[in-house]
Formats: C-alpha cells, structure tokens, sequence
C-alpha cells in the first residue's frame, strides 16, 4: 500500500490541473482563493448587457415584480406593499440574508419561501411554484433591490446544521460520473467545461437569464442542472437539500455583493 | 489490477479503435471533449479540465489506460475523471442510470484501442 500511496500522490500532483493542495487519501484541502463569479467569464457582449437596465433582459422580470407586489391581486387581499411600504429601504437587504431559519417552524427558508408564506398567511393566496413567472418575478424584483449589498446569511445556531448538511453535499461524490461540486467549482475553477468556463459558483446573480434556458431560472433550477450533468438523482425545487446548499454557497460567498438579475449562458 | 494498471481485456472483449473514437466523440456515452482536446481537426470545442490526449498511447499502456477508465478514482482519489466502468459504491445516481456503468465492457475496450492509436 505503502507504494501505491506514493504512486497516488505523484499521480495527483502530475495529472490535476488544480488549485487546491491535496492529501492522496485525507480530504480535501483547498486553500483560500478568491472566489470568482460566471460574471467575470462573460463575453464582453454579454458583460456589457447584464450592466445596463435597458437592456439586460432579466429586467423584464424585475418590473413584473414591481407590479405584482404594488397592485392588489384580484379578490379583494391586500397588496405586498400594503404591509411592505417603500420597498426600496424596507425590503433593502433582506435577500442578502437568506436562506434562514424560521424560528415558528425550525425549517431554513429562503426568499422564494417567504414570499409563499405571506401569499399564504397574509393573502390567502395559494403559493406560486417554483419557476412560475410570478415567483420568479416577485424574486427577481426583491432581490435586485439589494443589489450591491453583500450576502449575510447566518450559520450560527439553528443554521448550523443545515450549514453542515449543505457542505456534506457539496463535497460528496455523486451521480454515475460518482463527481462532487467542489471538484468542479474549486478545484477547476477557470478551466472549460466543453464551451464553459468554470466559476466558483457565487450565487449572487440569481434569478439569472440563462440564454440556454431562454428564460430567468431560480438558483435551484441552476443547481438542477448540474446534477443532470454528473448523471444524479435529481431533488426536488425548494427541498431541503437545495436549500441546505444554498445557504452553504451563501455563506461561502459571504460580502459578495447582489448583482441580480445575472446573465449566463 | 495491478499497480496502476488493469492488465486484462474487460470480459476478454478485442477493442475496436474506430468505434472506440465514436464513442469517445458522442456526447451521450463518453462525452471525452467536454473535458479533454484530443488530435481531430474540425471544430469540436473541446473542454481542459483533464489533459490533452494527443500522445496518450505512447505516455500509457493498454492497461493503464483502461484503469483511469474503469475509475480513476482508485489510484488519484480526488480526480475529477468520472469513473467510466462502476457500478458499485456511488450515491444518487439517477434512476435511469443506476446499476448501469457509463460505458459497457465493450464499449471501454473500445476506447482503449481508439487511445492507443494517439501516438
Ligand atoms: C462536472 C462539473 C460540475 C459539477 C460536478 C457541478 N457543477 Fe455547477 N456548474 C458547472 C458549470 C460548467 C457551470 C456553468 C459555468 C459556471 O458558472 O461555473 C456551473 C454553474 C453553477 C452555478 C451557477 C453559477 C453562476 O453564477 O451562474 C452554481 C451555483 C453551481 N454550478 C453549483 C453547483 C453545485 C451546488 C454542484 C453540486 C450539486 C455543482 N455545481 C456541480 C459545472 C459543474
Ligand atoms: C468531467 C471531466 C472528464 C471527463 C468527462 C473525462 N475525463 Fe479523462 N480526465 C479528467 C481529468 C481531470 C484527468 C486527470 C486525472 C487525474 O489527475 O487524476 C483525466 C485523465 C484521463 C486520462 C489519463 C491521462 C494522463 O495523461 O495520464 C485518460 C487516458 C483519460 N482521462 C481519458 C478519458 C476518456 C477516454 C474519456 C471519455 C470516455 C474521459 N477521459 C472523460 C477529466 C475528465
């Protein structure tokens, strides 16, 4: 054994192309790099179209979710902004601290969460699913708004676990490729995936425009995607793993500032 | 195995190079260029998250080859080389997947003789 261990180690550090410093047999160790966004592998074009209002086409959504949240839905319940007024500095801020726990219910939520709690608790309104416009729109709008704020999230207390959770999944081989995130989005950052070039998974731009998708898609819907891609059984939009992994990339990415809604191809 | 070679043919099947390259090609079996560049013209926008396989046949042996194939994981445990002929020990694999390798004995063999010609 003594023998292959020296081959694995000379295997390792010949053959990755990586960042991270490695033990053949202990775990992962990758040593504190900055994180870099999809935003900075952009096209120029693209780079120069997800900064201006007028023409990043995720706005679309955003104004849509000004909209949803001002006016009264029909049948008679109060608007949003009936409880949320000027939402410009009251709702400043809170998408950059979520996912949390909800202290009633000792379940993390995250902002799709909570607009579905006041739809249902304080509208009477049955929650909107994951990937809907209006979801996304009502997201898209809230999160813009704390645009250049930087994430927040807690991982203290009630969060721990489901920190803790999140970051098991994110280091955990998977799927029939049998590959982690963290050996794509830490260990392979800059490199090509076929036309991609592999980012750190920040999760700041999302609800993003995927031009793949053709439409803005949550961050779970992103995550999707990446299990497909290793071949995994899939979870389900808003489950507990999702949102265990997003509040482990949020916290990961912690004084990363909001720049939703993102552009991604 | 034996060091980090697999020596013998899987299930004694005789590779067959030109298969091997289509497989190695389509993107729905080895899907090799989303990570790798390998010596064909044309425009393929291959992937370099794994080495460049030109001069792979004459840098390795069939039976080396065919081990960081089957799972390279066995001898670089952090590798992000999938793992092309396992079935056993991995976590989620979706359902229409499961209990299936990536790739078939044969069709391994296949790619073995196709990366052998990469001299
Ligand atoms: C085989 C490589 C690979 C694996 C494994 C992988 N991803 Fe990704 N991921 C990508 C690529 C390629 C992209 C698109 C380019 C980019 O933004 O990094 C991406 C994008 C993302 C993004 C969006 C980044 C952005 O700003 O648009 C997030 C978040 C993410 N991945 C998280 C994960 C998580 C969590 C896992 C594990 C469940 C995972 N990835 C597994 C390759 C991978
Ligand atoms: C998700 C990425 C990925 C895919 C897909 C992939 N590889 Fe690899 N491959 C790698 C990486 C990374 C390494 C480096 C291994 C290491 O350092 O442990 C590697 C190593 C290898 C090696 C050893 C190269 C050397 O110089 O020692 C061979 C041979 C190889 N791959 C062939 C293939 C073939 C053939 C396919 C498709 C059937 C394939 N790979 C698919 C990422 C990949």
């Amino acid at each position: 054994m003594g023998g292959l261990r020296v081959l694995c180690i000379a295997i390792v550090l010949i053959h990755s192309h990586t960042i991270g410093a490695f033990a053949a047999d202990g775990p992962l160790r990758v040593e504190a790099q900055p994180l870099r966004s999809a935003s900075e592998f952009l096209s120029p074009a693209l780079r120069a179209e997800q900064a201006d209002p007028i023409r990043n086409r995720g706005m679309l959504w955003v104004e849509q979710g000004e909209r949803l949240f001002t006016q009264p839905p029909p049948g008679g319940a109060p608007s949003c902004a009936t409880c949320h007024a000027r939402a410009e500095t009251s709702m400043r801020g809170v998408a950059a601290r979520l996912p949390a726990v909800d202290a009633a219910s000792g379940q993390l939520v995250n902002l799709e969460g909570r607009v579905n709690e006041c739809r249902i608790v304080r509208q009477s309104l049955p929650p909107l699913d994951y990937e809907t416009d209006e979801l996304l729109a009502l997201t898209a709008y809230l999160t813009a708004l704390s645009n250049g704020e930087p994430l927040a999230v807690s991982i203290d207390g009630p969060a721990s676990a489901f920190y803790a959770y999140g970051q098991q999944l994110w280091n955990e081989r998977q799927g029939q490729l049998n590959v982690a995130c963290t050996q794509c989005h830490d260990q392979s950052v800059g490199r090509k995936l076929r036309g991609d070039t592999i980012s750190s998974a920040v999760p700041t731009g999302y609800p993003a425009y995927r031009l793949e998708w053709q439409t803005l898609g949550s961050l779970h819907r992103r995550l999707r995607a990446c299990q497909l891609g290793v071949r995994a059984q899939l979870f389900e939009l808003g489950s507990r793993e999702y949102l265990a992994l997003e509040l482990y990339l949020k916290s990961r990415a912690r004084r990363h500032p909001i720049d939703a809604p993102a552009l991604r191809r | 195995m034996a060091g980090d070679a697999i020596d013998t043919p899987l299930g004694g099947a005789t590779g067959d190079g030109s298969r091997g390259r289509d497989i190695a090609l389509d993107r729905g079996k080895g899907n090799c260029l989303i990570c790798h560049r390998v010596p064909i013209e044309g425009e393929l926008f291959p992937g370099d998250v794994g080495p460049d396989l030109s001069g792979i046949g004459a840098r390795l042996t069939a039976g080396q080859i065919r081990l960081r194939l089957v799972d390279q994981s066995v001898i670089a445990p952090l590798t992000l080389m999938p793992s092309y002929y396992r079935v056993d020990g991995l976590r989620r694999v979706g359902e229409q997947f499961r209990g299936k390798p990536v790739l078939t004995a044969q069709e391994i063999e296949d790619v073995v003789a196709w990366l052998q010609t990469l001299r």
